[in-house]
């Protein structure tokens, strides 16, 4: 059975890999699970509810020693001596941008397993510490510009005159995009949004924004491949910016979360677009941290510019809300590790044919694993992706109109000469039978479907009035045909008696919302 | 007595009994109308059986066999009604589909023996009638023992003492169709030369064909299966009408037996089936295995969570399917509702037409625990609701929410009309594991962004809800 650690974060971060209710579910999964006191301060933890939720409190070198680490941000070089070698850490690692790290864990002699690395297949999902924590920012970068923001987001009409809704434009529709529409449409606030990919219209529809589609002719449109946002053409990005400046001069709030993987972050709002927007607008650049998509913001900063618009460049976004934070990034965390724990014994395994562990495997036993081959699953429907195979069952036997109305014309005249040439009793019998099956298909025509089953029981019943045909040969001569007649009496009497008093019984329970 | 009044008044009873049989049916199409329907039912039946006693006492008064007879029938009535009412009482509500068809074997069972006795009391027939009541006895035998092994069938496989699974013999179709060619020689035969051996081999046959008929069917179709028998047990009534000269045996059995046939038709529309192949038997098994492969990663939620989701919400759907029969969740799922209910929460039902072993058996069901019927909609009335429901609970059904059904042309169950439930913002799948449904199609509902699965006893799990609210 491994330890598990969880470490407290370096200053700055208020986050903390796990909360107590994710350590009692890790429990489940047979490790022992150890807490540095004070682990979960910052996120209003505190340590008597790891105790309490089955965590014994250790002191920092302990917490380190275990043989599975697990944090939030990046190991700072102190703490990455203070790993055991062969042991395992967890957290976000950010392999592309931080190669020197790679190699610090790798001399460690450790594993390290990176959960922004985590693929975006629909596998995955639950485990997708990005997604959680972009959708987590969105909504908190609504918070902070509601806050800059001077002004309600929601418009009414009140004695003291007429308030406008506030108009927010949010650059980019991806988790974090999303997250800011839903929370600034509920808010009360016009929402627009713009995103490259087109295939997101519905979602952000779906959430209360509008969506601006950069219409550029002759240009096929781009479907991502991998689920991210890729670079786009020159003739796209000449209209969105237009888009921009004509947005950027009518709304109140800007938010941008426009970032590509591997690459700085696209500059969307040029510093004129800034100057024309009204003074006491409020910019929120969520990708300030990867260089910025607009022009004048600073990470980490409020910037106030010369018109008086406010630019919050803040990269915490996600650490300003750390409760809700710790405790999604530990279910994240949580799942990654029920995929390594398959025995549920407490032993971490690493399977290197499942795409998901390989991939967040960045260094393994302190050899260098980044970057994994890579993984292609579209998160949208791809365009290029051949139509819908075309229905090969077989085609239903229908009859054609004419071959419908031969058949009745045959059944018809069989009918007549049937009737036209058998002997006195049959005809007649034939005449009520025919219009019995019709009473009958136009009796049961309405029946509303919840009283089929008392409807099926009744007519059960009724066709126990075979008993009569019984009953009326029971006084025949022949004892055999006697015995018979009253066996069938017998049966068909227990139908009879049977199907009307379970009906019965059926109907008395139905009753209307106001019948009680 | 007089036996002349006795026939001329039976005669006439005979008439009000099936105008009130009549008015039975019709008065069942309505909730309003239901309970007046079966005091209808039962007055055209009492009318019935007390005219028949009549004229068979006015026949038989003073004759020694008459009196033997007469006491067998009283004795018989009794016992059986007895038996019968006894059942009615004691029978579980989700037992019901087994009783259905059980008490359809008896009606075929009768009409086996009164078409045996009609063999063997073949004396006072009229020459020129002879050949015509002959092919009326093979008729009438056969169609009985059709509905009596195929009812045993449905019963066997409703009350699991058999494996639902479809019986796959080789060439099943030519076994049908050569029992049905082999029993129009045998009539021919028989009318030619009547021996009762003939008679033993047809009635071996008919019990034979009716067995496999419904062992070839899977038990998730049990529904039209069952309303099919219903169907049959009334034709075999009118065939023994046309066998004893009866009017209201035929006027009677031709009205079960197309009510029952138009109900089978409405059944084979709701799961998109093509009527001919249920009559013949042994449908819907060589579907394609297109979507099998489909899989992916399925989310869990614990009671807790569910009832987190049912706290915040302000819509809910309900759809409940076998799974609800088989778990007794009835009584919960009804507690769960008023409770909803109380808080101000919009609960609704929507039942699919296939829904259960019975027509109507989901309604039967949630009826018998208290819930109102005004909530409990039809799949037409609700689905377009579903866009708007923030919480749907799927307890117990599978098939009939698969979105492969409306968005898979390449899926065994295509175009079946099914209940949108994956277009309401969260769904909640209460299911034993994550096994195929009836249908033996996987369902990528499980797999939807939006789908929560709660394993477990579908009743234990609403009762943990319940707790937990």
């Amino acid at each position: 059975m491994s330890i598990l650690g969880v470490v407290r974060e370096g200053p700055g971060e208020r986050r903390v890999a796990v909360s107590p209710t994710t350590v009692s579910k890790i429990l489940g999964l047979g490790y022992d699970v150890v807490v540095e006191a004070g682990a979960g301060a910052a996120s209003s933890f505190p340590d008597s509810a790891y105790g309490e939720a089955g965590a014994r409190i250790v002191d920092r070198a302990e917490a380190w020693s275990a043989d599975v680490v697990l944090k939030v941000d990046a190991p700072s070089g102190d703490e990455i001596a203070l790993l055991r070698a062969g042991a395992t850490l967890i957290g976000l690692l950010a392999p592309a941008f931080r190669p020197e790290l790679l190699q610090r864990l790798a001399a460690q002699g450790v594993t390290a397993l990176a959960m922004d690395a985590v693929p975006r297949i629909s596998r995955a999902q639950s485990m997708d510490v990005l997604s959680s924590m972009a959708n987590i920012a969105g909504y908190r970068a609504v918070v902070e510009a509601a806050h800059e923001f001077g002004r309600f987001f929601t418009g009414q009409v009140t004695a003291a005159g007429k308030v406008p809704p506030a108009k927010v434009l949010v650059a980019g529709a991806g988790v974090a995009g999303l997250a800011a529409i839903g929370a600034a449409s509920s808010l009360g606030a016009i929402v627009r949004a713009t995103d490259p990919r087109p295939e997101v219209a519905d979602q952000v529809k779906s959430i209360g924004g509008e969506y601006l589609e950069v219409v550029v002719p002759d240009e096929q449109k781009e479907v991502s491949a991998d689920g991210y946002a890729k670079a786009t053409s020159e003739a796209y990005d000449r209209r969105a910016a237009e888009i921009y400046s004509e947005q950027a001069r009518e709304v109140d709030i800007v938010i941008t979360t426009a970032l590509i993987p591997g690459r700085p972050a696209p500059r969307l709002i040029t510093a004129s677009d800034v100057a024309s927007m009204k003074p006491g607008s409020v910019i929120v650049d969520m990708a300030a941290a990867q260089g910025g998509n607009v022009e004048g913001s600073v990470a980490g900063e409020r910037i106030v510019t010369e018109n008086g618009v406010v630019i919050l460049g803040y990269t915490d976004l996600a650490g300003r809300l750390p409760a809700q934070a710790s405790q999604l990034y530990g279910t994240n965390l949580l799942n990654l590790l029920k995929l390594l724990t398959p025995g549920k014994d407490g032993a971490l395994t690493i399977d290197f044919d499942d795409v998901v562990q390989r991939a967040v495997t960045v260094v393994r036993r302190g050899e260098i694993t980044w970057p994994p081959p890579p993984v292609q699953v579209s998160a949208a429907p791809s365009a290029a992706a051949p139509p819908a195979a075309p229905v090969d069952s077989a085609p239903k036997k229908t009859l054609s109109a004419g071959a419908k109305s031969a058949l009745i014309a045959a059944g018809i005249a069989a009918l007549f000469l049937v009737c036209a040439f058998a002997p006195a009793p049959l005809p007649q019998h034939f005449l009520v039978l025919t219009l019995s099956v019709v009473v009958g298909f136009y009796v049961i025509g309405k029946v509303a479907h919840a009283l089929h089953t008392p409807l099926m029981s009744v007519t059960n019943a009724i066709s126990g009035i075979i008993v009569v045909g019984a009953m009326v040969q029971i006084t025949a001569d022949d004892p055999i045909v006697r015995v018979l007649s009253a066996a069938a009496v017998l049966v068909a009497s227990i139908n009879v008696f049977g199907g009307f008093a379970v009906t019965r019984r059926m109907l008395a329970m139905f009753q209307k919302g106001g019948d009680k | 007595m007089n036996p002349d009044l006795a026939s001329s008044v039976a005669g006439a009873a005979y008439i009000v009994a099936a105008l009130l049989f009549i008015l039975s049916l019709a008065g069942l199409s309505k909730h309003d109308t239901s309970r007046r329907g079966v005091a209808y039912g039962i007055a055209g039946m009492t009318i019935a059986l007390v005219a028949t006693v009549w004229l068979t006492a006015a026949g038989a008064w003073g004759a020694p066999a008459g009196t033997i007879g007469l006491s067998l029938l009283v004795g018989a009535v009794v016992v059986g009604g007895a038996i019968g009412l006894w059942r009615a009482r004691v029978v579980e509500m989700t037992g019901m589909p087994e009783l259905i068809a059980l008490l359809h074997s008896f009606v075929g069972l009768a009409a086996v023996l009164v078409g045996w006795n009609g063999h063997l009391g073949t004396a006072h027939v009229p020459a020129e009638l002879v050949d015509i009541h002959h092919a009326e006895v093979f008729i009438g035998v056969f169609i009985g023992a059709v509905t009596f092994t195929g009812s045993i069938v449905a019963f066997l496989k409703l009350s699991a003492r058999m494996s639902s699974r479809p019986l796959m013999l080789p060439g099943k179709n030519v076994l049908n169709v050569g029992a049905l060619v082999a029993f129009v020689a045998l009539t021919v035969w028989y009318v030619i030369t009547p021996s009762i051996w003939l008679l033993v081999a047809v009635t071996a046959l008919a019990l034979a064909l009716g067995w496999h008929l419904v062992a070839s069917i899977g038990g998730g179709d049990m529904p039209v299966v069952v309303s099919m028998l219903n169907s049959y047990s009334g034709w075999a009534a009118a065939a023994a009408g046309f066998l004893l000269n009866n009017d209201l045996l035929i006027v009677t059995g031709a009205l079960v037996g197309s009510s029952g046939a138009y109900l089978s038709y409405i059944m084979c529309k709701a799961m998109n089936r093509s009527f001919l192949s249920v009559i013949a038997g042994g449908f819907g098994i060589e579907a394609p295995r297109g979507g099998d492969d489909e899989t992916g990663e399925h989310r869990e939620i614990d009671a807790a969570g569910a009832a987190e989701l049912l706290a915040s919400a302000k819509s809910v759907i309900i759809t409940p399917g076998y799974g609800m029969a088989v778990a007794q969740a009835q009584y919960p799922v009804a507690e769960l509702t008023e409770r909803l209910r109380s808080r101000g929460v919009e609960v609704r039902f929507g039942i699919h037409p296939v829904a259960g072993r019975l027509p109507g058996h989901m309604n039967v069901l949630l009826a018998e625990a208290k819930v109102p019927y005004d909530i409990v909609l039809e799949l037409d009335e609700i689905n377009d609701d579903f866009a708007d429901t923030d919480v749907v609970l799927v307890i117990g059904a599978n098939d009939t929410v698969n979105p492969a059904a409306a968005e898979d042309p390449g899926s065994p169950i295509a175009g079946m009309p099914v209940l949108h439930v994956w277009e309401a913002a969260n769904v909640v799948v209460f299911k034993r594991s994550m096994a195929s449904g009836y249908a033996g199609v996987q369902n990528p509902l499980f797999f939807r962004e939006n789908a929560h699965m709660l394993f477990g006893d579908a009743k234990e799990r609403v009762d943990d809800i319940l707790r937990a609210l």
